[in-house]
């Protein structure tokens, strides 16, 4: 095990792929010759050429436009966006090309491609920097959706995206590529997409929170301990495809469920798995799966209403307390 | 054309009825004028018959299910009928509260961020105490709650249920003990001394229909009316005498109280105020009288009503009175042999109670509780003699009767008693 920043993991993994396969080429707004608008590019430029760490101009459309035909055409490109709310400009060439290529020839287009760039609020950016597209992209059938929590997820499920033959969304988060966490050093780490991980046992709630939100359960699970109250933290890590047996499961042993989520309530991630749970477990719910999301308001600029905008551990505590029946 | 067998009406004051007994099942034809039920009201045992002839094609609740007023109970109609729509907006009419997708917004909470609030649905949050009790007495609990009391064989009904609005847990259901009151925290057992000193077990007893209705209708006449009390010792040794002789030349059983019922009756037609209620707006001085008697039967009180027990000799009111009691104790009374009442008498002589005072039964505006006839000492031209004695105690509504008026009422009633010729005027 060592211990790296996000930013590392992803880059590890970048850099193991880049190297394994030489299909393997990165693109996108300042990944070459600045290393990175967050560092994760950094020195890969040194390392692979011009030819495979391509600058970008601003135009999200046609970069991404060039990684779909890129794909298509058999190489394996890493797309980067600065941020996800940029990509909604290429939401045309993910939604439309990208995701539907195989499909519409009958599998005999592929589209092995990776999407990446963090995605959803970074503090005080204003309500067009903010806003998490998890859910929004794994509306649509044919794209992959991973958002990680930590730099373990970030290596393992990175590898498994670029080896992917489909096109994957990675997302991650520019308050998270600073953040530490213990990263395996097992040759070729790979975590297959569409597994979760129950990262805190627990009996007396699930909690099923990915992505930043994680960080906010976390904290709100310790701070329940403290009350007694054991909560089991799943992170499902992947978005789409989902692992519901591995939420079934632990909502059979608890009874009780919440969900965290940083996007906008309406027909999003928490709703998603709140229907499947009723669906699936449903003798076994001692109460409604509550959810925790942002508010249906875009985010504000102004710090104490940003604060009062985002999940935090408070939210999350007053839901485990309301299907634990504990107020 | 299918049709809809719906809770009726079968008392002025029923909210629901609960069903005793269903004398057909579904694939029965049945004729118009067939009983096809029995239904518990807040008053009694009722037969529910069949307006119109067809087969059972479904039956909704079960025996000892809730219904609210005009909810659906069965659906007759043609064999192979379709009536999934008549059932659907049954279940969507009856379903519990859900949430209301009304934009008004939370006004109660001001905090900046709650999980409930949505303002694309409104507020969820259904708050505590404003449960909209559209739930027709469908037993909430949680999915698994069910299913534990289901494998384990608990009925649910005699479950608390610890959440909110009543809501039966998971941790209801495991600590439930049959016979015991269900505690909230499950409560340790002290292995180390099983002496029981108590051989008579704890029951939890469901709380029937007739039960509500008096604790409804009791609660809010002893906490919302003003009573006032007011107790006359009455000598009853006239009475006695007449009684006696009465009984033996006319070969009928007269009782003391058929004699006290008939008392007051020509005192409320002296006394209007006394024969009244309170309507909020107005006060309704009744011009005829109704005498209620409480009859008391296992399950409660009901009180079965004299009509116009002014004009109707001792006799009658014994027969009357009599055949009421019956009726009541076999719970077979008919809502308009309870209703109209416009003052009633309580009595506890038989059980030796000396006096006491009775809640008043609304809408009347007094109630007459009558004690023992007791021997006592008393103080007749100096000497000390024996004496039968007998404590009457009015409760009046102060909002209608005033001391004085009840006092006067009262006194009337003691002179019709202490000379009963006065009633054959």
């Amino acid at each position: 095990m060592a211990e790296l920043q996000f930013r590392e993991a992803i880059r590890d993994a970048i850099d193991e792929e880049m190297a394994r396969d030489e299909k393997v080429f990165i693109m996108g707004e300042e990944v070459a010759e600045y290393n990175g608008a967050y560092k994760v590019t950094e020195g890969l430029l040194d390392k692979y050429g011009f030819k495979r760490v391509i600058d970008t101009p601003i135009s999200e459309l046609g970069f991404a436009g060039i990684g779909v035909g890129a794909a298509m055409n058999g190489l394996r490109p890493i797309v980067e966006f600065m941020t996800f709310n940029f990509a909604v400009l290429a939401a045309d060439q993910i939604i439309n090309h990208a995701s539907k290529a195989g499909y519409m020839t009958g599998g005999q287009i592929t589209c092995p491609m990776v999407f990446r760039g963090p995605n959803a609020s970074a503090g005080q950016l204003g309500a067009t920097h903010s806003v998490a597209f998890d859910s929004t992209y794994a509306h649509f059938p044919g794209l992959k959706v991973i958002y990680v929590s930590e730099p373990d997820d970030a290596k393992g499920l990175m590898k498994a995206a670029i080896r992917d033959d489909n096109p994957v969304l990675f997302m991650e988060s520019e308050q998270m590529y600073g953040m530490k966490g213990e990263v395996s050093d097992e040759e070729d780490y790979i975590i297959p997409i569409g597994k979760g991980k129950i990262k805190r046992e627990g009996s007396d709630v699930t909690i099923v929170a990915h992505g930043k939100m994680y960080h906010v359960a976390k904290q709100a699970a310790a701070q329940l301990e403290k009350d007694g109250v054991e909560c089991e933290i799943i992170d499902p890590r992947t978005v789409k495809p989902l692992d519901l047996p591995l939420i079934i499961d632990s909502i059979k042993k608890t009874n009780r469920c919440v969900v965290v989520d940083e996007a906008h309530p309406f027909a999003g991630f928490a709703a998603e798995i709140g229907f499947l749970i009723q669906r699936e477990a449903f003798d076994y719910l001692d109460a409604p799966v509550q959810r925790v999301t942002l508010p249906d308001v875009n985010a504000p600029f102004a710090k104490n209403l940003f604060d009062a905008w985002l999940p935090d551990a408070k939210n999350v505590i007053d839901a485990v307390n309301q299907v634990t029946y504990r107020n | 054309m299918a049709i809809k067998i719906e809770m009726p009406k079968l008392s002025d004051t029923m909210e629901e009825g609960v069903i005793a007994k269903w004398n057909v099942s579904e694939g029965d034809q049945v004729e118009a004028g067939d009983i096809i039920a029995e239904v518990e009201t807040d008053k009694a045992t009722m037969e529910v018959e069949a307006f119109d002839a067809g087969k059972v094609l479904k039956i909704l609740v079960g025996e000892g299910d809730a219904v609210p007023l005009g909810g659906l109970m069965a659906v007759l109609g043609e064999e192979g009928e379709d009536i999934s729509e008549i059932l659907d907006n049954a279940g969507s009419a009856s379903s519990g509260s859900g949430a209301s997708g009304s934009e008004d917004s939370d006004t109660s909470s001001t905090e900046e961020k709650s999980n409930d609030f949505d303002p694309v649905f409104g507020d969820l949050d259904k708050k505590e105490g404003t449960s909209a009790s559209t739930d027709n007495g469908r037993i909430k609990a949680s999915p698994l709650a069910r299913k534990i009391a289901e494998d384990k064989g608990i009925d649910l009904s005699s479950i608390n249920g610890s959440g909110p609005e009543g809501r039966i847990i998971k941790k209801d259901v495991e600590n439930y003990q049959p016979g015991a009151a269900t505690p909230s925290v499950a409560a340790e057992t002290p292995v180390a001394s099983k002496t029981n000193f108590s051989t008579i077990e704890s029951k939890e007893v469901k709380i029937s229909q007739m039960r509500k209705t008096i604790a409804r209708r009791l609660s809010e006449s002893k906490f919302s009316n003003p009573h006032f009390y007011e107790t006359i010792d009455i000598d009853m040794k006239a009475a006695i005498a007449a009684r006696s002789s009465l009984n033996e030349a006319n070969d009928v059983k007269i009782s003391f109280n058929d004699i006290v019922v008939k008392a007051c009756a020509i005192a409320l037609t002296r006394h209007q105020a006394v024969n009244s209620s309170w309507l909020g707006d107005i006060i309704k001085e009744h011009g005829d009288v109704h005498v209620a008697v409480a009859v008391a039967i296992d399950e409660g009180l009901m009180t079965p009503v004299i009509r116009h027990a002014d004009q109707k000799g001792l006799a009658q009111i014994s027969a009357e009175t009599r055949e009421l009691a019956g009726l009541a104790r076999d719970r077979k009374l008919q809502p308009e042999q309870m209703e109209g009442s416009t003052f009633t008498i309580s009595n506890l002589g038989m059980f030796g109670i000396e006096e006491f005072t009775a809640i008043i039964n609304p809408p009347n505006a007094c109630i007459l509780a009558v004690g023992a006839i007791r021997d006592v000492p008393v103080v007749e031209n100096g000497e000390v003699v024996p004496g039968k004695r007998m404590k009457v105690t009015l409760s009046s509504d102060h909002r209608v009767v005033d001391g004085a008026k009840a006092a006067e009422f009262l006194n009337t009633v003691k002179q019709l008693l202490e000379n009963p010729l006065g009633m054959l005027l």
